[in-house]
């Protein structure tokens, strides 16, 4: 393989804990960084996924309107998708609103426990969809990384293999 | 009891029957009955009373006569006149034309294939013996066939019998009856026991309710010949609770065998011993499973073992134990009494015998049929069933209920045998035969099988709990139109699963329904996948755009 | 003093292994270093065949065969390991994930959790099957356990340690399917059991974090179960 490989990251409904994961491969970062490029994400300040990405890491369950435009926008084009971390691969806490619906969690977050100017919003926020899912129930996905959040170690071992061009099947438990 | 009191009682019962010249046979078995034939009985009795015939004309409630769309049905003797429809105000017109023979409003023809492309065995007698009278029953050469073989057989030759007739069990899978005997004879625990599953629970299905409500001395007797030739002292009849007649007419039944002597200790003076008592199932469809019914029994949650070990070797209470179906028990008197070899003239070279069919579904004339095995569909369905009705088009017979397949026209000459339905994807069964026209929807169908086997499975095994589960949700999305074909390929991968690993014949079968019906109808799911359209009209689709799940 | 045991020689995956007769496959496959995922299955409980992960295939045999109670025969030629098999068993673990609610991150055994674990042993990556979360109740009743059915696969070892080992029968399973839930008494609060001794043993078999005691946060949830081995042995000394 020739060149930099181009890499997106995106954060969909999650803690944010899988990117500081990243973050926490330390000074191997340094070492992907001669083979790879971040095009996109919370840790580069582009306004627009770029066309044409290698690899995407998706962090988060898909849970808003906002998050299902975007996944759908980011499968059309990235090469290969990761699932990164257990809201992204099995909905996670996230997920955990779906026994209650939609409108319990709305109830529950905005008015039972507004101490003021109790309403739920309707407009400035994206609409969130009625369940809760796990990335791969909306768009196909190519690797999967579980954990709460992966370890750096497994991190670092699947993108040393995806700035390679190779196949990354990384073996982790759930959790 | 001899052979000889046994065949004085007899002539004494046809005695007394032939002194009348009239003998009314009103149905009272469920079918009617919930049209109220009960009061139609009462109705005919009293205007018999009224016109001062009671001396010459007999009203006897007996059980099912088979054309149950059409009941109440009543049937006058020995002329072989038949009624349908008959309310209690019709009960003047029909003792009226008793000595006349003049037709009246409710005639209904019998030489017609329904009743001439039978051939009776199972139900000899059904609805021409009173059920609970046991002179009736031995008058019809009920009991000869156990006083003989006690009398005169040694056990090992009654098993004989049942081999060389090669009886394959009613329930559904058709394990030769003969076979499971012999092991239970061979067995050398000192404890064995007979039980009758009468646990019938597929959909649409009353064969075991209609043997049980209108010939239930037939049931017995073959326990009792079982028991005899296995070595067993103790029987139990596992009957659904949700049939209350069936459990009257039994109880009743095993009081009037055992005052006989035909049932109890010592029976006909022999040193063989043979208790049968009933025990009620509550509903679950799955302790038809010989192994979760053994556990219903038991006192225990009614759910399945693995097997082996087979009941016949490690059953009731730890003993071997004989399990067989009402069919098949009621499929032994005969046998023994007329011989193997007499059985096993009748039928296929693989299936002897007849079957017994609970006919449904659209088809004119619905009802309980008894066919020779080998019988082709075509002419259970067009010449005893009398075709579609409302001149609408076939489309498919479902065989074997949530077990079994649905079999599309082009199979419809397929003689049906143990093997030929199974190589077209559906099975024998216990006998529910349900007929589709085009009016149905096959996916749909599908289904609703599904979600008796969802809400049936016992829960215990992990596939058939939750793939059942997921299946029924998955098959609900595309009758919603919501599916996706990635859906179907999950349901096709699910069914592969559910049949291979589930612990009990309920899950390893549950899948059939969908199976057959994708091998039959695939273009119907892909319709309704991709074009959001039901042929038949039976699916109400959710309008276009993006359904959440 | 009893009849002689017979010796039974049979392959699994290839590996020519002698075995006593009264042995189960799973049995002889562990003692001889292979391994078969199972869940339901305990060493010192009855077998239940309930969680289908040990099926295998036996040369002539069209059925798949739970390995937890098919007894060994001569020359028979066991494949416990196959693609098919892997398949099966992947598929069936899915099944239990997506049936009721199982949040590892969050859960009181994470990290010491036997579905957690045998589903990272069988490569299983994701669900593949649609999540179905159901709603279920959480019991605290009890003074010092929990149970959350959230995290419950089923599998019965809870009601057969209370029945066989402590003798109690406190546990027991209502409904049908996906119904099906483990109860204490007559299904009523475990704190008002009037049967469960609170020897905490269903805690310790249970192979998830259904069953846990009171007291404990994420991950802190480590089960004890040696003792089961223990008890049946000595109970089977006295006999």
């Amino acid at each position: 393989m020739s060149g930099k490989i181009r890499l997106a990251t995106v954060w969909l409904d999650g803690c944010s804990g899988c990117h500081m994961s990243v973050l926490d491969t330390d000074e191997r970062l340094i070492e992907l960084a001669q083979k790879m490029t971040v095009v996109w994400g919370p840790y580069v300040d582009h306004k627009e996924f770029p066309p044409d990405v290698d690899v995407t890491l998706v962090e988060g369950a898909v849970s808003s309107q906002e998050d299902l435009h975007k996944i759908r926008m980011v499968r059309e084009r990235t090469r290969t998708l990761v699932s990164l971390g257990d809201c992204a691969v099995t909905g996670n806490v996230p997920a955990m609103r779906n026994p209650f619906g939609v409108d319990a969690v709305l109830q529950r977050a905005y008015l039972e426990n507004a101490t003021l100017d109790a309403q739920i919003p309707r407009e400035t926020i994206p609409m969130l969809e009625a369940r809760v899912r796990p990335v791969h129930e909306v768009v196909q996905v190519d690797v999967y990384v579980p954990g709460c959040p992966p370890s750096a170690e497994l991190i670092y071992s699947v993108l040393s293999a995806l700035v390679e061009g190779k196949e990354a099947s990384p073996r982790a438990r759930f959790g | 009891m001899t052979l000889e009191e046994l065949r004085k009682i007899a002539a004494a019962e046809q005695q007394t029957q032939q002194k009348y010249g009239h003998r009314v046979h009103v149905c009272i078995a469920a079918g009617c009955l919930s049209s109220h034939s009960d009061l139609v009985k009462e109705a005919l009795r009293k205007e018999v009373l009224e016109s001062g015939m009671q001396s010459d004309v007999l009203v006897k409630g007996v059980g099912c006569m088979g054309l149950c769309s059409a009941g109440p049905l009543v049937a006058v003797e020995p002329e072989g006149t038949l009624f349908a429809g008959v309310k209690a105000e019709d009960a003047a017109e029909i003792v009226a034309g008793l000595d006349s023979g003049a037709p009246a409003a409710t005639s209904c023809p019998t030489d017609v294939p329904f009743f001439e492309r039978q051939q009776k065995i199972v139900l000899e007698n059904s609805g021409k013996i009173d059920p609970e009278r046991i002179e009736d029953y031995i008058a019809a050469d009920g009991y000869a066939a156990l006083v003989h073989a006690l009398a005169e057989m040694s056990p090992a030759e009654v098993i004989q019998q049942v081999l060389r007739s090669g009886l394959r069990g009613r329930g559904g899978a058709g394990y030769p009856t003969g076979l499971k005997w012999t092991t239970v004879a061979k067995a050398g625990e000192e404890r064995k026991f007979v039980i009758c599953n009468a646990d019938e629970g597929d959909p649409g299905a009353f064969m075991d309710r209609a043997v049980l409500e209108s010939d239930p001395h037939r049931v017995l007797e073959g326990m009792a010949l079982a028991a005899y030739a296995v070595g067993a002292q103790q029987g139990y009849i596992y009957v659904r609770a949700e049939y209350p007649l069936a459990v009257k007419h039994l109880k009743t039944a095993i009081r009037q065998a055992e005052h006989m002597g035909l049932l109890g200790n010592s029976i006909c003076s022999t040193r063989f011993s043979f208790h049968v008592d009933i025990r009620l199932g509550a509903g679950a469809f799955v302790c038809g499973e010989e192994t979760a019914l053994l556990a219903s029994i038991e006192g225990r949650r009614g759910s399945p073992r693995p097997r082996p070990p087979y009941p016949a070797e490690d059953g009731l209470w730890g003993c071997p134990t004989l399990i067989n179906n009402v069919e098949t028990f009621a499929n032994v008197p005969p046998i023994v009494r007329k011989g193997g070899e007499w059985f096993a003239g009748i039928g296929t070279e693989k299936s002897k015998g007849t079957k017994v069919f609970a006919l449904a579904g659209r088809v004119a004339n619905t009802g309980l049929i008894e066919v020779p095995m080998g019988i082709t569909l075509r002419e259970i369905i067009f010449q005893i069933g009398g075709g579609i009705p409302e001149g609408k088009r076939f489309k498919a017979v479902q065989t074997g209920g949530p077990s079994g397949g649905c079999i599309p026209e082009q199979y419809l000459d397929s003689p049906v045998d143990y093997e030929s339905l199974a190589k077209i994807g559906s099975i024998m069964g216990s006998g529910g035969m349900i007929v589709m026209d085009e009016t149905s929807c096959m996916v749909d169908v599908a289904r609703y099988f599904m979600e008796f086997c969802k809400s049936e499975s016992c829960g215990k095994c992990v596939p058939c709990r939750t793939g059942t589960a997921q299946l029924h949700d998955l098959l609900a999305k595309i009758t919603e139109g919501t599916a996706t074909p990635a859906e179907l390929a999950l349901v096709e991968e699910l069914c592969d699963l559910v049949k291979h690993t589930s612990l009990c014949g309920l899950g390893q079968t549950a899948p059939n329904p969908v199976l057959s019906t994708l091998r039959y109808f695939r273009e119907e799911y892909e319709a309704h996948i991709a074009k959001k359209e039901c042929r038949a009209g039976v699916c109400q689709m959710h309008a276009s755009g993006e359904v959440m799940p | 003093m009893k009849t002689p045991v017979r010796v039974k020689t049979l392959t699994i995956d290839g590996q020519e292994v002698g075995a006593r007769e009264d042995q189960t496959i799973l049995e002889v496959a562990r003692e001889n270093g292979i391994e078969i995922p199972t869940l339901c299955w305990l060493a010192g409980l009855s077998p239940v065949g309930a969680c289908r992960l040990c099926l295998v295939e036996v040369r002539g045999v069209a059925r798949l065969l739970p390995a937890c109670v098919t007894r060994v025969e001569e020359g028979m030629e066991v494949t416990a390991h196959s693609e098919r098999l892997a398949a099966y068993r992947r598929s069936i673990l899915e099944l239990l994930f997506a049936e009721r609610n199982h949040v590892c991150s969050v859960c009181v055994s994470n990290g010491h959790c036997d579905l957690q674990a045998i589903a990272m042993k069988l490569d299983m990556t994701h669900v593949h099957f649609p999540y179905q979360y159901p709603r279920l109740p959480v019991d605290a009743s009890h003074e010092r356990f929990v149970i959350d059915h959230n995290r419950c696969i089923l599998c019965t070892r809870c009601v057969r340690v209370c029945d066989e080992i402590e003798g109690a029968h406190t546990w027991d399973v209502i409904a049908r399917g996906v119904e099906c839930r483990v109860i204490t008494d007559l299904n009523q609060p475990w704190g008002s059991s009037e049967s469960c001794t609170g020897c905490g043993k269903c805690v310790q078999v249970c192979p998830t974090g259904a069953l846990s005691e009171k007291g404990r946060s994420v991950a802190e949830m480590s089960k004890r179960r040696q003792f089961l081995p223990y008890l049946t042995l000595m109970r089977e000394g006295r006999r």
